[in-house]
Formats: C-alpha cells, structure tokens, sequence
C-alpha cells in the first residue's frame, strides 16, 4: 500500500506540521523497514509488552465485571444483601463499576506511555549501537548499521 | 404535557447545533477540514464530543427504560457501554490511531492489503449505521410524539433532516463543535431533573422500591394511549374510559355539553386492547396492569439480579451476552474509529479515551434514577409500553407547575441533543465511507454521500414497529462485535491474519448476527432458548467469528507477504517520536516529553 495509488483514500494521513516541536506526528519508519530482522525483533517486543500488558488489564475486568453475574448465580444469597440501605448488585453495577473502569484505564494509560518510554529509550540509548543515526543522513532509530 | 414548551425545546437545540455548525462551516475550508477536523481539536473538547456522540437514544432514554420495566439485569447495558470504551483503549486505542486509517475499510486494507476485504468491511460499516441509526430516529418519534402528540414520523423526519443539513455543510469539524457541546447539554439535561426526582421521592416519604409488592397506580391515574396496546388485567377492576376499548367505543357520541361522556367499564381478568387515542383513567391503588409481554414484577423481584423480572428468559445468558456485545462492540462503531483520528498521535488518543471514560461514568450514573423512581411515579408507563419515555415525562409528573415543565423542556432538549449527536456521527462516518469508496473522495460527494447514509434508516424507522431502544441499539453492537472486533483485534495484534481468513471470519460473524437481527426485528421479542439466542446474538456469534478468522487464516498461511505485515505492525506499534526522523543537524530525537 505505498501512496502512489490514485487518491481513494483522503491524503489526510501526513502531518501538517510538527505539533509538539522536534518530531513529526507520523511514523515514516523506513529505517527499520530497512533492516527487517532487527526491527522485527525490537518491535515484536515491544508488542507483545504492551500485550501483555492489555491482555492482564482485560483478565482482571473479565474477572471482575464478568464475575458479578456468576457470583449472583451461584450464590443466590448475595442477590438479596443490602448495603448501605441500597441492594448490592444495584450498588456494584450501578455506582461501583465505574471508579473500577476509570482507575483500570488510568493504570493502563499509565504503564503503556511508560512501556514506550522504556522502548524509545532502549533505542537512543548511547552505546547500545541502537540509537539513531546521528550524521543527519541515515534517518530514524534503526537497531544497528547496515542496510537490508 | 405542553406542546409548546417541547417544540421550543426541540427548536432551541436544532437552532443551537445549526448555529454550532454554521460557526464550524466557516472554519473548515479544505477536504481534510471536512473529514478529520484537521486533527487540532484540544482533548476535553475531542473527548466531549466522542462522549457526545455515543450518548445515543439507547443511554438518554433506552437505559432507564429498561431498567424500569426489567430491573436490575439491565444495568448490564450502561456498565458495557462504558466498559466498551476500556477495551477499546485497551486494545485498539493508540494502535489504530498510529495506522493513520481513518475508517475501518480503510484498517482493513492498510492491514490486509485486499480491496475485496475493504468492501465487505463497507458494507458493514453501513449495516452498523444503519441498524444505530434507526432507534434514534425512533427515539426522535416517540420523543415529539409524547411532548407535542406528533405523529411518530414526525420527530424521526426533522432529526434526519437536520442531521443531514448539518454533516453536508460543515464535516467533521462543525460535527465536532455540535458534539461536544451536546455532551454537556445531555449531562445537564438529565441530571438537573434527577436532584428534583431524588428530593420530590424524599418528600413523598422514600416509598420502597423493593416491597414485595407490584406496581400500584399511587393516585387516581388518567392513562392516554398514544399507540393501541393490549394489555393484562391480573385482577378486575373498574375504570373509566373515553375512546376504544376491546372493539368498543366509549363515550364518542358527544354529550349534551359538547365535552365526551366518561363511560365506567368492569375490566374482567384477562387481555384487553385500548385503541389509540383513547384514555382510561384507574383508580388510586390498583395493581398497574402490564402490556402483553411485560409480567407484572414485584419490587423485590425487580430489584434481584438474575430474576428474570418482566417476563424474559435465560436471564444469565442474556446479561453475558449484553456484556459480550457491548466490550466487544463499541471498538466496531463506525462513528466511534473515526473520532480517534482527531487525536494528534497514539499517546493522545489513549489520553483522550481515559476522559471520555470520566465523561460517561459520570453519565451513567443517573438513568437507573429515573428507571427506580419511574416505578413509583409513573407505572402507568409499563401499561403503555413506553417506558422509554420514563426520563422525558418523570419531571411532569413529580413536580408541578413552571419548574416542571421547564424540567421537562430540558430533558427533552437532552433527548433532541441525544438523537442528532449520534445520528450526525453516524452519518458522517457512513458518508465518508460511501463517498471514499463510491465517490472518490470529494467534498460534493461527501455532501451526497450524508443523503445517502439518512435516508434508508429514515425508511426503515417509519416502516417497522420497532423493539426498545437500548435493545435495538444492542443489536448493532452485537453486529460490530461479531465483525470488526476480531478484525481489528487480530489485525493489530496478530501477525497470522490474512485477507482471506478476514473475509471468511467478517462474513461468517457479522452474517450470522445480522441475520439474528433481522429475525428478532421481524418476529418480535419472545420466549424459550431459540429467541433469547436470537435476541442476543453475540454470545456466539462472536465466538464464531474469531474462530473462523483465525482458522482460515491458519489454513491460507502462504497468503501473508511478512514484509507488509512487518511495516504494517511497526506504523501501528512503534511511538510516533521513534519513528519520526530526526532534524537536520539535531542529534538524536527527543523522547522525553513527559
């Protein structure tokens, strides 16, 4: 899918300037393209951390969310508790879900921005023969020298 | 109720987003403008508006409807909605944003490389709308209908052709102005007449909502039909009645006065059907009688989780398979992929989806308000069937006066606010597909595409009777969860997912489901396990989907080009500051921007 098929698709997808200053906000990662075997490497890493990652948070609300109803079922004396003056499956579902949601969310925004920084780091990290290219010709991050 | 204050209110909100749009009109000028809002929307606005957006008909009114007449299983809906948007973040956030895709048939290509996936993800893209987009324009209907007597096509008619208007003038941009507004207007909206609803069940000495009691009638009830109804009377009763009652008709002949005779009636045990029109008023502390297909549930029945409250069966299947389809769903709305684009980058997008989980938990915590009180207040709802309509008359009725109306004026701006935001999402994204991927990509087509996108819906919303809203807006995320997910969570995370074993699992899950939603459409609600598996598909349908994604991928392994899905993976993966190249005479590249 290079861009030089007619224009099917909206050419919105470049950058109209750089936003936050130094970096552009696409990725035109042609470097890593360039040395296929290790680029693969790093980012294969890097997805299966923050899937990893995704994967825990999401056992932890199947188990959790999707536990509720398995717990009414099969313990049918939780169905008629009352908590607070409010039944409890009303005061789980319906007030205490959310803060659960949001705090899920927050730990997950939170741990992958730190999954990345850890990654970009490893990659300019001096001497580690992983950083980027710094004669300004070779452009991006790509693991090593050498060309494909 | 008083026409005039609902038209006013209908007029305030169209006026509103109309002005919104027109002030958005004047800032888009290039086709990029009209698609993506040209990705400079600040992150609480973006997030109000995707907040905006998906605060459809289903959260505004379906919610609290449900609950009243089903009880506490329903809580599923609201609780999925949002926890929809945790998997979406989860799974998809920052990933697609980093695609650069714009749509999900644009996903599906970038990822697969095949124009024949694209179409069919097209195709679906449409279904998805247009399945959404029908229950809000009933929304819009029964919404008019209750405050003005309308006719029903009437609000579905002004909501489509605004929502037209606005998409083919202003794009995106203007539709994110009107959105993010409507968020606010909608939050507003139902949370001001919930104080008044918690402070008037207060003063009315905090009746029980879990007596082992049914529904009682808690004055002398004048009950208007606005649709004929059959209903179930446990035990007889007299009541007076003006219009059609079981074929008869009451008190038409005019009395000498000019006014109609009130006709007193014994109502025996059993079936009845008032015709529309008509009006039966019931006496103080009788047990409400329940439309066909409603069982009468006792508080403390109501208000037990997997109870099966109301008549519906398989209670436990039916809440996981809510659950299902709403985690699942969400991430396959067309209307809800489009608005990631607008975030600058991956990080962003994820930031942006945490607020709009704040936005709607807070939302969300106010429908079972009106769904419990509704109970107390206004039973007669579960006569009618129009319990949807609990969040529009529940103001009217607990306070009196100005206050209420001007109560019920807001709630019935929010309810306007509800329809046009995510009728307006839905048909920008449905006429962007369409007119990328028939028109070319114009700013003319994109303006015929948004006709094309209102219009079937509009049919089919005058055509149909109609399920209630929340349940029909289940259906779509059944649809979306049984198609886009596995497509858009294989494609992302799954190196082995190729075009064909998409195509196979798309048809397969998505086809599978659409059918149960044309069954449970035409057919109607029902008992026994063949209708609960219809009426909620998703508990298999999804599972057929990823298995069937993934075997056939499995089988047509050689079809993977490992050089396309490597840069697919890194574009989608990699932080943008990586990938970026550095500046001329700049060493390294920036990373820390914490």
């Amino acid at each position: 899918m290079s861009s030089t098929q007619p224009p099917r698709r909206i050419a919105v997808t470049a950058p109209r300037r750089n936003r936050t200053g130094g970096w552009s906000a696409r990725a035109r990662a042609e470097d890593l393209h360039a040395q296929p075997r290790l680029g693969q490497v790093y980012v294969r890493s890097l997805v299966r951390d923050q899937l990893r990652l995704s994967l825990g948070v999401l056992t932890v609300l199947t188990v959790v969310l999707g536990g509720l109803p398995a717990a009414f079922a099969l313990a049918p004396g939780l169905r008629t508790v009352d908590v607070l003056g409010v039944r409890l499956a009303w005061l789980l579902l319906g007030v205490v879900a959310y803060p659960l949601l949001v705090g899920a969310a927050w730990f997950h925004v939170r741990y992958a921005e730190r999954v990345e920084r850890d990654f970009t780091e490893l990659l300019n990290a001096p001497g580690s023969g992983a950083g980027p290219a710094h004669d300004g010709t070779a452009t991006g991050d790509a693991p090593g020298p050498g060309a494909g | 109720m008083n026409p005039a204050l609902g038209f006013t209110a209908l007029a305030v909100v169209l006026v509103a987003t109309v002005a919104v749009g027109v002030y958005g009109l004047r800032l888009s000028r290039a086709t990029s403008d009209f698609y993506v809002a040209s990705r400079e929307v600040s992150p609480l606005w973006n997030a109000s508006a995707i907040g905006g957006e998906y605060l459809s008909a289903a959260s505004f009114l379906g919610v609290a409807g449900l609950l009243m007449a089903y009880g506490v299983d329903m809580l599923a809906y609201p609780v999925g909605y949002t926890a929809g948007y945790l998997v979406l973040l989860l799974l998809v956030a920052a990933p697609l944003r980093r695609s650069g895709a714009y749509t999900l048939p644009d996903f599906a290509e970038e990822r697969l490389g095949s124009t024949a996936v694209r179409k069919v993800a097209s195709v679906f893209v449409a279904v998805i709308a247009w399945l959404y987009l029908v229950p809000q324009l009933q929304g819009a209907g029964l919404t008019l209908e209750t405050v003005t007597g309308a006719p029903r096509w009437a609000g579905a008619v002004v909501v489509a052709a605004a929502v037209t208007g606005v998409s083919a003038a202003g794009g995106m941009r203007s539709v994110t102005l009107v959105q993010g507004f409507h968020f606010w207007l909608k939050l507003t909206a139902i949370a001001v007449p919930a104080v008044f609803l918690v402070l008037a069940w207060r003063s009315a000495g905090t009746p029980s909502l879990t007596a082992p009691d049914v529904p009682r009638f808690p004055r002398t009830t004048a009950v208007d039909i606005d649709q004929r109804v059959t209903f179930d009377v446990t035990a007889p009763v007299t009541i007076t009645v003006s219009g059609g009652l079981d074929g008869t008709s009451y008190g038409m002949e005019h009395a000498p006065g000019g006014g109609q005779r009130l006709v007193r009636v014994r109502l025996v045990a059993g079936a009845h059907t008032a015709a529309a029109g008509s009006t039966l008023t019931f006496p103080e502390g009788v047990p409400v009688p329940h439309k066909a297909g409603t069982e009468p549930a006792t508080g403390a029945r109501w208000a037990s989780p997997l109870s099966g409250a109301g008549g519906r069966g398989h209670p436990l299947y039916a809440v996981y398979s809510v659950l299902l389809a709403t985690f699942l769903g969400t991430m396959g709305l067309p209307h809800v992929l489009v608005r990631f684009y607008t975030n600058p980058d991956g990080r962003a997008a994820r930031r942006t989806t945490l607020l709009v989980l704040i936005l709607l938990s807070g939302f969300y915590l106010l429908p079972p308000v009106y769904g419990a009180l509704g109970r107390i207040f206004a039973p007669q709802l579960l006569l009618t069937g129009q319990t949807d309509t609990a969040v529009l008359v529940l103001p009217q009725i607990t306070q009196g006066g100005e206050a209420g109306r001007l109560l019920g004026a807001l709630a019935t701006a929010g309810a306007f606010a509800a329809f046009v935001s995510t009728a307006s999402g839905l048909t920008v994204s449905v006429a962007g597909v369409v007119s990328q991927d028939l028109l070319r990509g114009s700013t003319r087509g994109f303006r015929w595409a948004s006709l094309a996108a209102a219009v079937p819906p509009l049919v089919m919303t005058v055509a149909t009777p109609g399920l209630p809203v929340a349940d029909a807006i289940g259906l779509a995320f059944a649809v979306a969860a049984s198609s886009f997910c596995p497509l858009l969570v294989l494609g992302i995370w799954w190196r082995g997912l190729t075009d064909l074993g998409a195509l196979l699992g798309l048809v397969a899950g998505g086809g599978l489901a659409a059918v149960a939603v044309v069954l449970t459409s035409v057919r109607g609600t029902g008992g026994g396990w063949s209708a609960a598996l219809l009426e909620q598909p998703a508990a298999w349908t999804v599972p057929i989907a990823f298995a069937v994604m993934v075997t056939g991928s499995l089988l047509t392994r050689g079809r993977i080009s490992a050089a396309a899905v490597d840069r697919v993976m890194l574009r989608m993966h990699l932080p943008e500051e990586v990938g970026a190249q550095p500046e001329p005479g700049r060493p390294g590249v920036p990373v820390h921007r914490v």
